[in-house]
């Protein structure tokens, strides 16, 4: 069922699409030797070839290829044995050439599909309708000065790959999720670092309203928006502002806005858009890129495994729950520290994958995530190491100590980022298992409450417990749960 | 096919070259002119034909991805009209 | 004059091979002559300095037994190529005050190999033109006059300032550079060889782009064996130019073995066209009989699309010229003309930057390329291109080898036909269809007009048969025995 949004005059259908900029990893630019790092000096990562020089000419990174490719096999697309690089021409100050090379017509990859999961349970394919290979331009400045403009090319010539999406979304949660699926897609293949903050990645958002059933409306596009959650609210603020205007009798106008993240709404861009007319035609200093299907089909059985098929593997291999599982893989770096984990307590603890994939999760989601949490950083920055960890849980398997010391001694971790085992030395924490020990004690709690000991004998089961924790309490917690059950139950049953 | 001023102007302000009002004129013959010639390629035959990509055949050279090029600003802004603090200064642009 | 102004590019190297003269002396005898020719206008800038300490040490590396073909020879370069630190404009205004801060391939080549940079020369701007009347440095005067007038006539183009000054003895050779036919009409128009290699032949990397599907460069020399060792010093591949072909450089003078003997050698029936002078129509038929004699026999094939070849030619170069051109827009280098805002500063700049055929030539660049017109223009043109390179393809199945006239006509008058674009443009019509194919060819002064001025006859061969075609220019050359010189009208009186 299409979501429906209610007008003052009846309800509305949005369209959506999105054409995502996402910046390939690569150590040099797509047609240049030029270093693509961030965050360097100004004009410091530039060849003349970048600055467009005279007579100067474009030779193609070959990584970049296979970087468009991955992310094409990715997203389950056609891939083109035979590609045309064009030429997009117009002016700005950050486009040295006076054009972009591009790929028009014969893009590098033809269509194929994303499946989307929604909040409700729910899956929808999405439609890739292309990805191509691009230059990324420079960056205009124009707060740095009263009256002039500044440029920096160390971005003028960094390969993008724009995908372009159909136009296939009806909701902002349709296109907040397809974003947020392309960019783990692509962090998984190790085709672009999805840092949206450095601008790796960046969407224009293409939004049109019409009555259900009806032909499609007029779109607007508004560029360059850099977060899912701006994507979001770009949707939803120009399906608002669009039903606005035609209900008001107004019409749309097909133009490019910008999103104003104060505001949370999108403006018209102050300077006049004139129509474009772009002149696309094959770039005459390149020939047609031509690759074989072996070329391709290397690349495929070198792929990563993709965040949906690690989830399924979770589910089969390691028991995990679905749900469990899809918070692993939500990102790259939570699946990574997760399999790293759980192979290191694997090699520790001698215990096959299937019996510690629930252990090893449910600590990392519940344990973990909850501490990363709180102290308000990344499982990248996570202050407890893949080896302490599994040193924690193995404490735990091999019955050194309790479930419950062994969040005690993760908090004493978070703070002191001393070993687990040296915790554990230090405080006297390891796990009373000594049968003489805990029979002694068992015997003493009876002999000082035998009371009670006769109203459970009277039929009072709940005392159970109390003398349970009668002996925990006497060993600090410390005493192995499972012994203390050996021992008591046949004692108080007499 | 020929174009009349308003083309002209269209074509001009896509190019970014300035025309006055009186070279206007002038350019709408002189292209006219050109384009009748080059009209008589409508009388060719061209169905099934492929259009030419490249006169010479050749595979597209492909580089290794490795840093070899750029750190030298100083060469980059040598020639640049204006530059300052390190970029290249244009007329301000408002977005 | 010294006798060493005259002497060809292989007798000034024999002679310094064998210490007979030196490097120092031949070039400053060169540069005093360029000194006496200044009102040619064939030099934009001489580069004296330069031009002695190079050829100081093209005298160590002779003397040090490391001498090459080229070592030690003067030469004037195209003001096309890039040559570090020097003046290189495309004799354009545009680029004002542009100092390269890197040196083309082709003149790094030629440096290596010893040759001595004598200074730039002047040149249709942006290689556009076809008698050098279009530099924004005036227009160049050819050393030739019909006899008994004292009328300047236009020495061809682009290459014209490189064609006049081997005319005038003040350059042992030049580098040119061939779009459409700018070192073949030329070379026709000044009584010289001149040839334009196979299209990837030469790298273009540093070489100012007129149209990047056609340009190459090549040498303009006083005899074909002078040809053969300079192209050899030019060409090979480079991996700085994706359109430059990896094919090993042969010895181009070692293929000069008189021999053609069983050679075919094709006359197409469509160079002969309405109008074409009857002194060059006897002239191309002397030429097919001194080929004869030499033991060649002779095929009439036929290349239908011959007449579509310029209208073909004057949509895709003009088409790729308006995108090469789209980067002097006034902000990495040359003219700046201020404005009040962005665009209005790129209009001014570009507007006072450009001359008018240059003007004319993105105009026409930009209409054929833009929406609605593309196919009906450029798509149209680059099937015609394709059909044109079969007709190529289908006669070297008869021939080895094809002779026409270089130009319909000998050196006309400064100013003549400057008004009319069209019949400027005419000029090029036995030249440009090799051009669009890709193919090698040569043109060899072969007799002179009623009025006593130079005629070619050229000569096209097979994609990288430049060896092949070298040895019947040769052949051709000797039959014809080409010794007139322009009579000295410039300068001292001898």
């Amino acid at each position: 069922m299409t979501k429906l949004y209610q007008g003052a005059t009846g309800d509305w259908e949005a369209v959506i699409g999105l054409e995502i900029h996402a910046q390939v990893i690569s150590e040099s630019k797509l047609f240049s030797g030029a270093s693509t790092a961030f965050g360097a000096d100004p004009n410091t990562q530039v060849s003349f070839v970048c600055a467009a020089m005279p007579g100067m000419l474009p030779v193609i990174n070959e990584e970049c290829v296979r970087q468009a490719v991955r992310t094409g096999l990715a997203m389950g697309c056609k891939i083109n044995l035979r590609s045309i690089f064009d030429r997009k021409n117009y002016f700005y100050a950050d486009l040295p050439q006076g054009y972009q090379i591009s790929q028009f017509k014969d893009p590098i990859v033809g269509e194929g599909h994303v499946r989307i999961d929604l909040e409700d349970g729910s899956t929808k394919d999405i439609g890739v309708e292309r990805l191509h290979l691009e230059q990324d331009a420079g960056k205009s400045m124009h707060d740095q000065h009263p009256t002039m403009t500044y440029v920096d090319l160390n971005r003028s010539g960094v390969a993008l790959m724009e995908i372009v999406s159909k136009p296939d979304m009806r909701t902002p949660e349709e296109a907040g999720a397809y974003f947020r699926k392309i960019r783990s897609l692509v962090r998984y293949a190790g085709t672009c670092d999805g840092n949206m903050d450095q601008g790796s990645m960046r969407a224009d958002v293409n939004v049109s309203v019409r009555r259900p059933g009806e032909p499609l409306g007029t779109r607007t596009e508004t560029k360059n928006v850099n977060s899912i959650r701006y994507v979001m609210m770009v949707v939803e603020s120009e399906i608002r502002r669009q039903i606005d205007v035609l209900e008001d009798g107004g019409k749309i106008d097909q133009e490019t806005r910008l999103f104003d993240v104060a505001t949370g709404t999108t403006r018209t861009m102050r300077s006049k858009e004139e129509a474009h007319d772009y002149r696309y035609f094959p770039d005459p200093d390149l020939l047609p890129l031509e690759f074989s299907q072996e070329f391709v089909d290397e690349l495929a059985k070198d792929m990563p495994e993709l965040a949906d098929a690690k989830k399924d593997r979770f589910v089969a291999a390691l028991h995990i729950s679905p749900y469990n599982a899809g918070v692993l893989v939500a990102e790259k770096e939570s699946a990574d520290y997760f399999e790293a984990l759980l192979a290191a307590t694997v090699t520790k603890s001698g215990k096959p994958l299937s019996e510690l994939g629930t252990l090893v999760a449910n600590w990392v989601i519940g344990d973990l995530f909850g501490a990363l949490k709180k102290l308000g950083v990344g499982i990248t920055k996570s202050p407890v190491s893949i080896d302490h960890a599994s040193e924690l849980l193995c404490l735990q398997i091999d019955g050194t100590i309790s479930g419950r010391i062994a969040k005690e001694v993760f908090e004493n971790m978070l703070e002191s980022g001393k070993s687990p085992e040296a915790i554990v030395e230090e405080k006297g924490l390891k796990q009373v298992s000594d049968t003489g020990e805990i029979e002694a004690m068992i015997d003493e709690i009876l002999a000082a409450n035998a009371d009670k000991v006769a109203e459970y004998r009277g039929g009072k089961d709940k005392l159970y417990g109390f003398f349970v924790g009668q002996v925990m309490k006497q060993t600090g917690g410390k005493a192995n749960p499972q012994v203390v059950n050996q021992l008591l139950r046949p004692k108080l049953d007499g | 096919m020929s174009v009349d001023k308003e083309t002209v102007a269209k074509i001009a302000n896509l190019a970014r070259i300035e025309v006055s009002e009186e070279e206007l004129e002038s350019t709408v013959g002189e292209l006219n002119n050109i384009l009748d010639w080059v009209e008589q390629l409508s009388e060719v035959n061209t169905d099934g034909v492929a259009a030419m990509t490249s006169v010479v055949a050749a595979d597209l050279p492909w580089r290794e991805d490795k840093v070899t090029d750029g750190g030298y600003r100083e060469k980059v802004l040598k020639n640049a009209p204006q530059a300052e603090h390190g970029f290249f200064a244009v007329p301000k642009v408002i977005e | 004059m010294s006798e060493l102004t005259k002497m060809t590019l292989s007798a000034a190297r024999d002679a310094l091979h064998k210490g007979e003269i030196s490097a120092v002396e031949i070039t400053k005898a060169h540069l005093a002559a360029i000194e006496d020719a200044k009102e040619l206008n064939s030099y934009i800038m001489v580069t004296d300095d330069q031009a002695l300490e190079m050829a100081a040490k093209a005298d160590d590396m002779i003397k040090g037994g490391n001498a090459k073909g080229m070592t030690g020879i003067p030469i004037g370069i195209k003001d096309l190529y890039c040559t570090k630190g020097v003046h290189s404009q495309t004799a354009s205004h545009i680029l004002d005050g542009f100092k390269p801060e890197y040196e083309s391939t082709v003149t790094a080549n030629l440096w290596a190999d010893g040759a001595v940079m004598l200074g730039k020369t002047n040149m249709d701007e942006f290689a556009m033109g076809s008698s050098n009347e279009n530099s924004y440095y005036g227009p160049v005067k050819n050393p030739w006059r019909a006899v008994g007038s004292d009328k300047d006539t236009v020495p061809g183009g682009s290459s014209g300032g490189s064609a006049a000054a081997v005319a005038a003895d003040i350059s042992i050779a030049t580098t040119g550079t061939d779009t459409g036919g700018s070192i073949r009409q030329p070379a026709s128009f000044t009584g010289l060889v001149g040839l334009k290699p196979t299209y990837g032949r030469c790298s273009r990397w540093g070489m100012i782009a007129f149209a990047s599907s056609l340009d190459q460069a090549g040498p303009l020399t006083k005899t074909v064996r002078d040809a053969a060792i300079m192209i050899e010093s030019m060409a090979g591949f480079d991996p700085k130019d994706s359109t430059s072909i990896n094919i090993p450089v042969p010895n181009y003078e070692a293929a000069l073995s008189g021999d053609i003997r069983g050679l075919k050698v094709g006359v197409p029936k469509e160079y002969r066209v309405d109008g074409m002078p009857a002194e060059i129509e006897k002239l191309w038929q002397q030429g097919i009989n001194w080929l004869k004699d030499a033991g060649a026999d002779v095929v009439d094939i036929s290349l239908p699309h011959t007449k579509y070849a310029l209208p073909t030619y004057y949509i895709v170069a003009p088409a790729e010229c308006s995108s090469n051109l789209a980067r002097y827009d006034g902000v990495k280098y040359g003219l700046r003309v201020n404005g009040n805002s962005l665009d209005d500063m790129y209009k001014k700049t570009r507007a006072e930057g450009f001359g008018d055929e240059v003007r004319r030539r993105i105009l026409i660049g930009t209409y054929v390329l833009s929406a609605g017109y593309y196919d009906a223009y450029y798509l149209k043109a680059q099937k015609v291109r394709t059909l044109i390179a079969g007709d190529f393809k289908a006669a070297y199945e008869k021939c080895d080898v094809i002779l026409t006239p270089t130009a319909p006509s000998a050196a006309f008058n400064l100013g003549e036909k400057v008004s009319d674009p069209i019949s400027m443009y005419l000029n090029d019509v036995f030249t440009v269809p090799a051009s669009l194919a890709g193919l090698p060819g040569i043109s060899v002064p072969a007799g002179l007009s009623a009025e006593g001025l130079p005629l070619g006859l050229q000569l096209i061969g097979q994609a990288f048969g430049e060896e092949q075609l070298l040895r019947v220019a040769e052949v051709l050359e000797s039959a014809a025995s080409f010794k007139e010189k322009p009579a000295k009208w410039w300068g001292e009186k001898a």
